[in-house]
């Protein structure tokens, strides 16, 4: 996030689009409604009638995958009805005049042939996020799990941009990251293309600086991203240890998945639960969970917090660190004598200079959000005050393109998969709570009540969807939070895995799956 | 307070305090440590004046006046401790004591639940003086597993409506009735799990009475010891809200939200508050697994395990080329994880074959 959480109760015009923030962020979102609640004005674009879209001012039920296109007619409208902030425009950013002529060729009229959401309610929604004093936009992976995923966070930042909504208090663009710390896996340099705190790997000096870190000279090249690892497995990747993930139930193509994984000739899994994905491997290590592990993490809002250790392991399971380190010491790899999690983590900080005002013991009362570039410094809340990093924003030119699959005879249906509140991610700790399943005891495909009738289905009866992949089978839950023509699951459960039908395109740049987009036919099952 | 912050002064028991423009007297008197009682007092929210234990004398008053809802004013002359103020404050503990069944609770109920418990022993007020009918009625039907529903301990504070109102904005519950007939309601005196309740919490960890209490945190009531409170994150989501966890006896028994936890101030939601057990769970990896000739997993010592996944790699390495090992980091450990898997990669092969679990 560009901006601290504490700011969501600051904006006075709210622009939530891809995020279920209610079911995904649940404290997040209660921030929102007190926004609204003290007068803020919010807008939400989602293609699901969601619990953030009935408390919204403007919905705008957006046809899935059709963002870019709802996008640049906004910017239109802001262009045209004269919401430029042309200062800002002037004095931090480039290519602002390309930009608006740009878009002056996407009027909502156009957009509404794409996204199927009136043209009125776009105009009227780009009119009040462009006249706002303070306008924040929030996303999740309603934006990014697209092939399109780096053109709709473009055209967002575009959008702050071209009003100045970025680098103050209440503004921001404002991504809500989904696990508690998968902001600090990429501050930890768990990344092809950076090592930690985000520094390029293609960048001469940082490997000269990691070579004398590690005593080790690291390729001056990109790795794979884990998409592509996961395509060369048996081929170029033999070898592979995933910690804490279970890949085959949360990616996309689950065949071609399982297959990747099983071709590998020595597969290790760090895990707490014997999951879908350790039930594969070669070596299974047994990991410290939460509660019973000291360390660190960092959230959404870039704040570094820490983890403490509250009970004891069962039986031999060790932190993850240690489990990594002394496979290196077996391989005699010299530079992995830790000994604790603070020893760990204040290496990092020597290291990244994001960290380089940071230690284990400064963060003990978890005040510092990143960049903290020297001891002295307070933290950085709000990013992009004054200046952005590179300089000046640069807007890109973004034209809208179709999902890789769009809907057709044979699949004319368009599923999205997602979150639900109860249950998070595979369940492999939700599932395993007592109490959860009073809330949410199985998975059930989201379908229109008129979609019901038409389809031949039945409330609570069983149906199956196909996609070019395979099919799944699942029962029917007729409600209208879906519109006619898209239905809607989650894929924490096991026994309905949708992710077997999901993987039909790639962002070409983060290789994020389009998770958010899937035709599917839709049939009735015994 | 800075001194050079403030607005205007006022006088508190005698001495002259520095008031910030808008303060109630209860919060300039928070800050003196004066410890006024409270019942239906959360400083997150909207104070109501319902308790009325946080009366105070305001000279040129004819009667004392509620401090949470009173903002201080320039030169007032406050008293908040006097035999007038004592025994009133006395009497309503004595008249909210007589009419709750249960007096004393366990501390594992919630945050605030041994709030009356400790004014009733303030006070010296169990006297049950004014002992008769009781007011509330308790929803035993209400059978979900999270919270307790046992209103013959409630007092009317409204603390759990205000909270789901306007810390939640959920309006899940509500009153229904006046006086001593008021009983906490949903919409159609239903089940929490047929209203708007999203299963936060936050209404038990705000209660001062236990009436309504945290069902999974009591299930470990007969856990011996005492109960340990330790600081850390919720492992879920990415806001990263502050809790505090409770153990006895070397177990996670309840979490409680931190109500100074940076991100989250004290709100949680069904995940964070209630879904903390899978951490003893049955099927918890105990001892490392390795791959035996017959295709199965079995299991191991640590030095066969470490061995097994070394060699592997080694292995990898040399028949295949370094680039030839992928490591997959965590977005659920902590950092220390994800560090150390990245620099056993780039450290131990030269490579950047390095990546976490954000692209799905």
């Amino acid at each position: 996030m560009s901006n601290p959480l504490d700011d969501m109760e600051k904006p006075d015009v709210i622009f939530c689009i891809g995020t279920n923030m209610t079911e995904c962020h649940p404290v997040a979102a209660t921030r929102i409604k007190r926004a609204i609640a003290k007068g803020a004005k919010l807008i939400v674009a989602d293609p699901r009638q969601v619990a953030l879209a009935e408390l919204a001012d403007i919905h705008l039920p957006l046809r899935v995958g059709s963002d870019v296109s709802l996008l640049l007619a906004m910017a239109h409208v802001i262009a045209r009805d004269g919401l430029v902030d042309e200062a800002f425009l002037e004095e931090r950013t480039t290519e602002g005049t390309k930009f608006l002529d740009h878009v002056a060729e996407y009027p909502p009229e156009w957009a509404e042939s794409i996204t199927g959401v009136d043209a009125k309610l776009i105009e009227q929604a780009a009119q009040w996020y462009g006249a706002a004093e303070r306008g924040a936009i929030y996303y999740t992976l309603g934006i990014t799990e697209h092939i399109c995923g780096v053109d709709n966070v473009q055209s967002l930042c575009n959008l702050a941009l071209v009003t100045g909504n970025i680098g103050r208090e209440g503004t921001g663009i404002n991504p809500m990251r989904g696990q508690n710390n998968i902001q600090g896996a990429g501050d930890c340099g768990a990344l092809p293309n950076n090592y930690p705190g985000f520094q390029s790997v293609l960048d001469p000096a940082n490997q000269a600086k990691f070579a004398e870190a590690y005593g080790k000279e690291v390729d001056l090249e990109l790795g794979p991203t884990k998409v592509q690892a996961l395509d060369m497995c048996g081929d170029l990747i033999r070898a592979m240890i995933i910690n804490g993930e279970n890949t085959v139930v949360t990616d996309p193509d689950r065949e071609h998945c399982e297959h990747a994984l099983k071709s590998l000739d020595h597969f290790v899994v760090i895990d707490i639960f014997l999951t879908e994905t350790a039930k594969l491997a070669d070596v299974v290590l047994p990991a410290t969970a939460w509660a019973e592990t000291d360390g660190v993490c960092a959230n959404t809002e870039r704040r570094v917090q820490r983890l403490r250790k509250a009970v004891t392991p069962p039986g031999e399971a060790k932190p993850d660190w240690w489990i990594v380190s002394r496979i290196a010491q077996r391989m005699g790899l010299e530079g992995f004598t830790f000994n604790s999690a603070k020893e760990v983590f204040n290496e990092l900080c020597g290291l990244s200079p994001i960290y380089a005002g940071l230690d284990w013991d400064r963060i003990e009362r978890g005040e510092y959000l990143w960049p903290v570039p020297h001891k002295e410094h307070k933290g950085t809340p709000i990013l992009h005050r004054g200046e952005f990093e590179n300089g000046r924003g640069i807007f890109q030119l973004i034209e809208y393109r179709d999902p890789a699959e769009t809907i057709s005879p044979e699949f004319p249906v368009w599923l999205t998969t997602g979150r639900r509140l109860a249950a998070y991610h595979t369940r492999t700790q939700t599932g395993r709570s007592a109490g959860i399943d009073y809330l949410l005891s199985e998975e059930t495909l989201e379908v229109n009540p008129s979609d019901v009738a038409t389809w031949g289905l039945e409330d609570g009866g069983w149906c199956t969807l196909t996609s070019p992949r395979g099919s799944v089978r699942v029962k029917v839950e007729s409600n209208k939070r879906s519109p006619p023509g898209t239905v809607f699951v989650s894929f924490s459960f096991d026994d309905v895995p949708v992710n077997v039908l999901t993987g039909g395109g790639y962002d070409p740049v983060t290789h994020t799956a389009e998770l958010k987009v899937c035709p599917v036919r839709v049939e009735p099952s015994l | 307070m800075d001194r050079n912050q403030y607005d205007y002064e006022i006088t508190l028991d005698g001495e002259r305090v520095p008031v910030t423009r808008g303060e109630t007297i209860y919060e300039v008197s928070e800050r003196h440590r004066k410890s006024i009682p409270t019942l239906c007092y959360d400083p997150r929210l909207e104070p109501l004046g319902a308790c009325r234990l946080c009366i105070v004398e305001i000279e040129g008053a004819r009667n004392p006046v509620a401090s949470c809802t009173t903002v201080a004013q320039p030169g007032m002359k406050v008293t908040t401790k006097s035999a007038r103020l004592e025994m009133h404050r006395r009497v309503l503990m004595e008249m909210v004591g007589s009419e709750n069944r249960d007096l004393d609770v366990d501390p594992l109920s919630g945050y605030a639940s041994d709030e009356m418990a400790t004014l009733l022993d303030r006070y010296d007020a169990r006297t049950k003086r004014f002992a008769g009918s009781r007011s509330g009625t308790s929803r035993p039907d209400d059978d979900n597993p999270f919270i307790l529903r046992d209103y013959e301990n409630c007092i009317s504070c409204y603390r759990c409506v205000r909270v789901c109102a306007e810390q939640e904005g959920d309006y899940a519950i509500s009153m229904m009735n006046r006086g001593f007939e008021t009983q906490i309601t949903t919409e159609f005196e239903g089940l929490l799990k047929d209203s708007a309740c999203t299963f936060c919490g936050q209404c038990i960890q705000t209660c001062p009475t236990g009436a309504l209490a945290d069902v999974k945190a009591l299930a470990n009531k007969d856990v011996p010891g005492e109960t340990e409170k330790t600081r850390t994150v919720c492992p879920y989501c990415g806001v990263g809200c502050s809790v505090d966890v409770m153990t006895r006896d070397d177990k996670v028994v309840g979490i409680l939200p931190a109500m100074d936890g940076p991100a989250n101030k004290g709100a949680l939601c069904v995940k964070g508050q209630f879904a903390f057990d899978f951490v003893s769970h049955p099927e918890r990896l105990a001892a490392p697994l390795v791959r035996g000739d017959d295709g199965e997993l079995h299991e191991t010592d640590w030095d066969t395990a470490l061995d097994r996944a070394a060699t592997g790699f080694a292995q990898a390495a040399e028949n295949h080329g370094r680039q030839s090992v992928y490591g997959i980091a965590s977005g659920r450990a902590p950092h220390e994880a994800a560090y150390m898997m990245q620099r056993f990669i780039r450290g131990g092969f030269g490579t950047n074959q390095i990546d976490n679990c954000s692209r799905a």
